[in-house]
């Protein structure tokens, strides 16, 4: 299975904005601290590794910009 | 005359100021705006007369809403108003979105064809209203006082008492109905003691309209972050009269004096069209916005519509055009009370749709200007990072949210709501939305549909149209006429969902769907539509 790239979500902007709402309050740190526990969640929800490894690889690459 | 905008109405006097007895009006509606306007202009369709309250002398001063949305359009349409919106505007459907010099993405609105009326028109609302008050007088109905003003205001059991000022002093009118389109900073809201709570946005963005001979594609280009504007966004469009709007980002802490001076913004409109750039400033204005709502739209005889009733943020340009829908919504329900043909109750589904769509327009601006003006660090992060993905990545770019553009809401949850035996065939006609326009007899549906209770039969079948034919009379004849229209035209059947078989729709005056059957039945479409009247 390759990485999924276009929008999967049925409610985009919702669910973008529950993101945002869940760092509501937070440092930056415990943002990152947040966004690692998510990293990781989804991840196993995924369950595919090399999945994960292409998602991995766009993010890093994407960083460059 | 060369601008509209220089166009004073004269304060009238009246046989009403010195009247023995306040003089007695089936409809008031406070305010000449887009709202109040179109208001009166289907009242007066329905053979209402009404009277009009407003402060100015003059039409809107400045562009202020200048995105009718495609319903907006077809509205107004109805109201024959449509076409000199159409022939004034600039037709648009294009859009474009950057992040720092890069173009993120584009899109198209509308690439189904079929409508008469385009996704978007720009047109300053001056050009609006003045196209109202053109429409208006023609019905020779509505009685437009410039330069008069609500001072008082006092519900009694049978109607509204209201003190009016006017360059002669007050006096009072009794109406029956009053309608507050007076805006953001509503008189009658405040009269009333009504609290409008909601949110506060700190950013501050400054307008600037000018003039300019600028050769280039009708779009509406969004920036994020761009050289011009660091940190901030910009928005471009273009109007009648080439005039363009810009829109800047500027900051909660800018100095607003310092930002409407005219070399100020002069450096800020270089800055987004270069250097060289030859144009002349025809408005320039800051601004700070709210989302609030009143809790509720109808107060006994008092209605609430536009602005007065709810303000969004500007991002989606779904502050003028959910207006007119108020409109849209309360004319009919208010013909069908004050001619008795249905109970007052009716009114309160005015309230009970329109706050929805309130709701869902709030909603929308909210996470619009969240995702343009991020409130927090990481906020601004995670809006950057979904930018940065959109430039390879299909699915962030449906999450790039620079505004979701105004289209008519669905009263999805609506009592006045019928059967559905289509259920989860053609969405986007279901009951409580707005019905869908297409070719019909060299013209279009909606203008067919025009404005009152209609029986929309689509597809083919003969037996079905036996049935209907003689099943004409008995509609026709209820205190509340339902006309019937067919079509079998594809573009129709498609949106209707009767490519395959038939279906048959009630279409309120609103030219919103009530209730949809695949098989027709005189006495079902009698019972929905005494449902669409709030009779049960």
């Amino acid at each position: 299975m390759a990485l999924e790239r276009e929008l999967k979500i049925d409610d985009g902007d919702g669910v973008y904005a529950a993101i945002i709402d869940a760092h509501q309050g937070l440092s930056l740190e415990q943002s990152a601290a947040l966004n690692a526990r998510l990293v990781l969640l989804l991840a196993n929800h995924i369950g595919d590794g090399t999945v994960i490894r292409e998602a991995l690889a766009k993010a890093r690459a994407s960083l460059t910009r | 005359m060369n601008d509209v905008r220089d166009i004073a109405f004269a304060w009238k006097h009246s046989p009403d100021q010195h009247a023995a007895a306040p003089a007695h009006h089936p409809v008031v509606i406070v305010g000449a705006g887009p709202v109040g306007l179109a208001t009166a202009i289907d009242l007066a369709a329905k053979g209402h007369r009404s009277v009009i309250i407003e402060r100015k002398s003059q039409l809107s001063d400045g562009s202020r809403a200048i995105c009718w949305a495609k319903r907006t359009l077809e509205i107004m349409d109805r109201l024959g108003v449509g076409q000199p919106l159409l022939d004034k505007g600039v037709t648009w459907k294009n859009g474009k979105v950057f992040f720092d010099t890069a173009q993120v993405f584009a899109f198209d609105l509308l690439p189904e064809t079929g409508h008469r009326m385009p996704a978007f028109v720009n047109l300053q609302q001056y050009y609006f209203e003045h196209y109202c008050v053109q429409a208006a007088a023609k019905t020779g109905l509505i009685d437009i006082r410039w330069q008069e003003d609500v001072r008082g205001l006092e519900q009694t059991t049978d109607g509204v008492l209201l003190t009016v000022g006017s360059p002669e002093g007050t006096y009072r009118l009794l109406a029956d109905w009053v309608v507050a389109a007076d805006g953001a900073r509503s008189t009658v809201r405040r009269l009333m003691d009504l609290p409008f709570e909601g949110r506060v946005f700190e950013d501050q963005f400054l307008i600037c309209d000018i003039k300019m001979k600028l050769d280039r594609p009708v779009e509406r280009w969004f920036w994020f972050d761009p050289p011009f504007n660091r940190g901030r966004s910009a928005l471009l469009h273009k109007q009648a009269d080439e005039r363009w709007r810009l829109d800047f980002q500027v900051g909660q802490e800018a100095d607003r004096d310092a930002e409407v001076k005219p070399e100020n913004a002069a450096r800020r409109v270089r800055g987004m069209l270069g250097e060289d750039v030859d144009f002349e400033f025809d408005w320039i204005s800051i601004y700070r916005f709210q989302s609030r709502r009143l809790q509720k739209f109808r107060h006994g005889r008092v209605l609430f519509a536009g602005d007065s009733a709810h303000q969004v943020s500007p991002f989606g340009a779904r502050g003028g055009n959910s207006g007119v829908q108020d409109a849209d919504n309360l004319a009919w329900k208010l013909d069908l009370v004050l001619r008795g043909l249905a109970p007052e109750r009716l009114l309160d589904s005015y309230h009970e749709e329109r706050a929805a769509a309130a709701d869902e327009n709030l909603l929308h601006t909210t996470r619009s200007t969240d995702f343009i003006a991020p409130k927090s660090e990481m906020s601004r992060i995670f809006r950057d990072a979904a930018l940065a993905l959109a430039e390879t990545e299909p699915f962030a770019r449906r999450l790039i949210n620079s505004g979701r553009l105004s289209t008519p809401t669905c009263y999805t949850q609506s009592s006045l709501n019928g059967p559905d035996e289509l259920a989860d065939e053609a969405l986007a006609a279901r009951p409580g939305a707005a019905a869908l326009d297409a070719p019909h007899d060299n013209g279009w549906l909606l203008h067919t549909l025009g404005g009152a209770f209609t029986g929309l039969w689509v597809g083919r079948d003969a037996q079905v149209a036996a049935s209907v034919a003689e099943a004409k009379g008995e509609l026709a004849h209820r205190a509340v006429p339902i006309r019937l229209v067919q079509t079998s035209n594809a573009e129709a059947c498609a949106r209707y969902g009767a490519t395959d078989a038939p279906a048959f729709y009630l279409i309120r005056p609103d030219q919103h769907v009530a209730a949809r059957w695949r098989t027709f039945s005189a006495a079902a479409v009698g019972r929905a539509a005494d449902r669409a009247l709030a009779r049960t």
